[in-house]
């Protein structure tokens, strides 16, 4: 390959360590098409457990529709097609045997727009164990469990009756993970969650995510190298094909430990986005 | 000691698995979603009601009475010995009053739609338009209640101009508080209309000189027309098939002329009237009332379907 | 040289427009004309407002809703009418609001609009709202009064209004669901929330202020309505409160009505008190809807 520039991010250190651990998912072959239009094409990849994995990549690049296969979210959306095998746990997510409403009990998902329901920030962080059955007893404590470990608690103890959406776009999207953790998942899917906020929000919300680590696996989206850089334990380069016809479609360009992605890219694409050349 | 953090959890994925490969078989769903198709199904039932409960005893009434004799005879009087079953008079009757409510209504729904869009500022925009809509709340009943105590003895009968005055019952008072009553539906809907006028238009005739006067007749208006025809085809079908005013104010003779000085009976108020007394099941007057009522049904629901279908047209030239 | 003398016997551009174009003047008269035709419509509305309470004056007390109907005024009231009205709408908001929301829920949240069996429900209800009301009268008599044999009863008039009132429910209903935000959908369905789950506990706890804003307004239309009942048999000398929903009635539209046609001068004026007692009642009923859009409006 060509000689390396000086890479945009230096990763920190501690996130050389790799631990090559069982894989949670396992991705081979995976193509979503919407009705006609190919947006993912061909993807084979592994996600680690307890290890945040991040997909970066210009826009139209497909990552978000493929973090939906997740989760199966793509279920929801007319016309769209999943083919290719996704396995969970070893079990192939979109068999005939799974359901889906359990499966997104154990996969959560935090969106780019902070969503909190319309409801006290204790309802919020409570939908999800109501929904499932949670014993009422049970919940004053594990709500308050769950904001804690969402880095929220301090700030919200005294009004857990008050609206969600009276608080903060970073204390919303913090919310939004207590929420999503009090159904006791093991897999957060997290769609460029700092997008919508300041940088102050952006910081915290990442030390939250590193923490999290060690609980949950964790994939994120984000359109933001730097932040892949800083908190990711591997990253998934995206990239857009463009055929001669002008048909464009998502394809996984490399994927690898970030800090050997971002010092020693395989690829001259990848090299060239975080240099900035593009994208 | 409550912990401050989650206790990181053995998970044990075979019981994980074997959860997520068995389907939870959700019965009390499906009941609830059919408990819900079956709500909407009760509109689809209606309808069918409606069209069976008016086309039995219709049929039987028209094996008495031929239709052409229904259509074109001139006199209605089912409760003389024998009766007389011409619609004409109610027809007649329907339609000068209809007539009058949309004189009344149309230009002045447009006129204050008018205003409201193009000219009112956002605040009386936010005061005028709910009092209008007061308008249309009002009980049809109260309409007629002034339409008799106050419209024709204090305007029509005191300031009539030339010829003879108005009786206590005539059409012109009932048509002229029906047209007011009508009034906020077509202010809104017009306004409606109007607000689907892209601005690029409006943009481009300002751009070209024209003043808003101009602006509004050559080019706003007549591009809302679909919508604006929609909206008074809409009025015209709440005219016809207003009750208690016509019942109250324009009285309950039938009466075929054009002269608004009188009163006159109209295909609703004759339901209404004959519907106030009780009436053996079988006889032909009985049946009288779902031969007019299935008149009146069709003749709304064409309109009905002719305005919507405008609807539709204007809506797809600015999608 | 010839440059100057060109420059100065240059036209000179006059932009004022003729005062006398006919399209300025009628440029000036236009928002005058058109305010005019808002304040007809407000005035004739002070007016009758105006005119109703000043004939009702005299009669202006609690005996209106307190005595019975009698054949002499001095004597009469509408407490029949009164709780003939309570009651039929009573059991009218019991029955539209659960089949009106259902039917709400069914058409946007389950529904695939390609099948003709759904489009065939969305034509109806557009097409029932447009219906005239004396027809559900028509509809109510023949189906509920004979055929299924209800009589001329608190339950049938209930169940004629229903079905006048449920397309303006299920309109309103619509409108409010569909405003929810689909965000909130999404992040349910992603707590692992079934499509009823998310329905029942998200949308339609959201949906709650414009529906009950929906159905106030459905409910008001139904309270003033005399047309339908009067098919049904509300008009009949009724001098007692309804006990059940077998009880035959009248309601106060009808009554109204009745007092109306009567030629002595003394009902004109019962029957103007009434009416301010009926657009009491339906002003109480619409500020709680305002009451309830602003609530929401702060909470959200």
């Amino acid at each position: 390959m060509s000689s390396i520039t000086v890479p945009v991010a230096v990763p920190s250190s501690d996130l050389l360590r790799d631990v090559s651990s069982s894989s949670v998912f396992e991705l081979r072959g995976v193509n979503v098409h919407y009705g006609t239009h190919l947006a993912v094409s061909d993807v084979s990849v592994d996600i680690a457990e307890h290890q945040i994995t991040a997909f970066i990549g210009p826009s139209g690049c497909g990552k978000s529709t493929l973090l939906r296969c997740f989760n199966r979210t793509n279920d929801l959306i007319v016309g769209a097609t999943v083919s290719g095998l996704v396995r969970y746990h070893g079990i192939n997510l979109y068999g005939p045997d799974v359901d889906a409403i359990e499966l997104r009990r154990r996969i959560g998902m935090v969106f780019q727009k902070p969503n909190p329901f319309p409801k006290s920030i204790f309802d919020n962080v409570a939908f999800g164990p109501r929904v499932t059955g949670m014993a009422k007893r049970d919940l004053n404590d594990w709500v308050e469990v769950c904001l804690r470990r969402a880095a929220l608690w301090d700030e919200v103890k005294d009004k857990l009756k008050q609206s969600g959406l009276s608080l903060s776009g970073g204390q919303q999207q913090r919310l939004c993970i207590a929420r999503a953790i009090a159904v006791r998942p093991d897999v957060i899917l997290m769609d460029e969650p700092c997008s919508a906020l300041d940088p102050i929000a952006t910081a915290r919300i990442e030390e939250l995510m590193i923490e999290l680590r060690e609980e949950f696996t964790i994939v994120i989206v984000t359109h933001n190298m730097q932040q892949a850089a800083r908190i990711s334990n591997r990253t998934a380069f995206f990239g857009v094909d463009v055929s001669e016809v002008g048909v464009r479609r998502g394809v996984l360009i490399e994927e690898g430990a970030t800090y050997d992605l971002f010092t020693k890219p395989r690829q001259t694409r990848t090299e060239e986005y975080i240099t900035g050349r593009f994208g | 000691m409550k912990p401050t953090r989650l206790p990181v959890t053995q998970r044990n994925f075979a019981s994980d698995v074997l959860a997520i490969t068995q389907r939870r078989s959700r019965h009390g769903e499906t009941a609830i979603k059919g408990f819900l198709l079956a709500c909407a199904t009760v509109s689809v039932v209606t309808t069918v009601g409606i069209i069976l409960s008016l086309l039995g005893p219709a049929v039987q009434f028209f094996r008495e009475v031929s239709l052409w004799e229904y259509l074109t005879g001139k006199d209605w009087a089912p409760l003389l010995d024998p009766g007389t079953y011409g619609i004409r008079p109610l027809l007649v009757g329907t339609l000068v009053i209809t007539a009058i409510a949309i004189l009344v209504s149309v230009p002045l729904g447009l006129g204050a739609a008018i205003y409201l869009s193009e000219y009112a500022s956002l605040r009386s925009r936010r005061i005028l338009k709910p009092m209008l809509e007061l308008l249309a709340g009002i009980p049809t009943v109260v309409y007629g209640f002034f339409a008799l105590t106050f419209v024709t003895p204090n305007l029509l009968q005191r300031f009539w101009p030339f010829g003879t005055e108005p009786d206590i019952y005539n059409a012109l008072s009932a048509g002229l508080v029906m047209g007011i009553m009508i009034l906020p539906t077509m202010a809104s809907l017009s306004e409606d209309a109007l607000a689907a006028v892209p601005v690029a238009l409006r943009a481009g005739s300002l751009a070209l000189g024209a003043n808003r006067f101009q602006t509004t007749m050559k080019v706003i208006l007549p591009a809302a027309l679909s919508g604006l025809v929609a909206a008074s085809v809409l009025a015209i079908s709440r005219a016809i098939g207003e009750t208690m005013i016509v019942t109250i104010a324009a009285g309950g003779q039938p009466n075929l002329t054009l002269d608004a000085r009188q009163g006159m009976q109209t295909m609703t108020s004759f339901i209404a009237n004959t519907g106030m007394g009780d009436l053996a099941q079988g006889s032909n007057e009985y049946r009288t009332i779902f031969a007019v009522g299935m008149t009146l049904f069709v003749l709304t629901l064409l309109l009905n379907l002719f305005s919507s279908h405008m609807v539709r047209r204007f809506r797809e030239v600015y999608e | 040289m010839t440059d100057i003398n060109a420059a100065n016997s240059a036209p000179i551009i006059d932009l004022r427009t003729s005062k006398q174009h006919p399209a300025r003047l009628a440029d000036r008269l236009l928002p005058t004309i058109t305010r005019a035709c808002v304040a007809i419509g407000l005035l004739v509305l002070a007016t009758l407002v105006v005119q109703v309470f000043v004939e009702g004056w005299p009669r202006l007390s609690l005996d209106v809703i307190t005595k019975f109907p009698a054949r002499k005024a001095e004597m009469a009231g509408a407490r029949s009418a009164f709780f003939g009205t309570i009651w039929v709408i009573g059991f009218t908001a019991a029955l539209c609001i659960p089949i009106g929301v259902g039917a709400a829920v069914y058409m946007e949240e389950l529904a695939d609009n390609n099948r003709w069996w759904n489009r065939l429900i969305e034509v109806n209800v557009q097409n029932l709202a447009a219906v005239p009301s004396i027809v559900y009268g028509i509809l109510g008599l023949s189906f509920l009064v004979r055929g299924l044999g209800l009589g001329q009863t608190v339950i049938a008039g209930a169940l004629t209004l229903t079905l006048m009132v449920l397309p303006t429910v299920i309109i309103a209903s619509r409108e409010a669901i569909k405003a929810v935000p689909s965000s909130l959908r999404q992040a349910s369905i992603g707590l692992g929330a079934t499509q009823l789950q998310t329905i029942g506990r998200v949308v339609l706890p959201a949906a709650t202020p414009g529906i009950a804003t929906g159905v106030i307004l459905a409910l008001s239309r139904a309270i003033g309505e005399a047309a339908p009942l009067i098919l049904i048999g509300g008009l009949t000398y009724i001098k007692f409160s309804p006990t059940g929903p077998s009880s035959a009635f009248t309601v106060l539209p009808i009554q109204i009505f009745n007092w109306i046609s009567r030629p002595q001068e003394e009902f004109r004026t019962l029957a103007a008190a009434a009416i301010v007692v009926l657009l009491g009642i339906l002003l109480v009923l619409n500020s709680l809807a305002i009451w309830i859009r602003n609530h929401a409006r702060r909470n959200a």
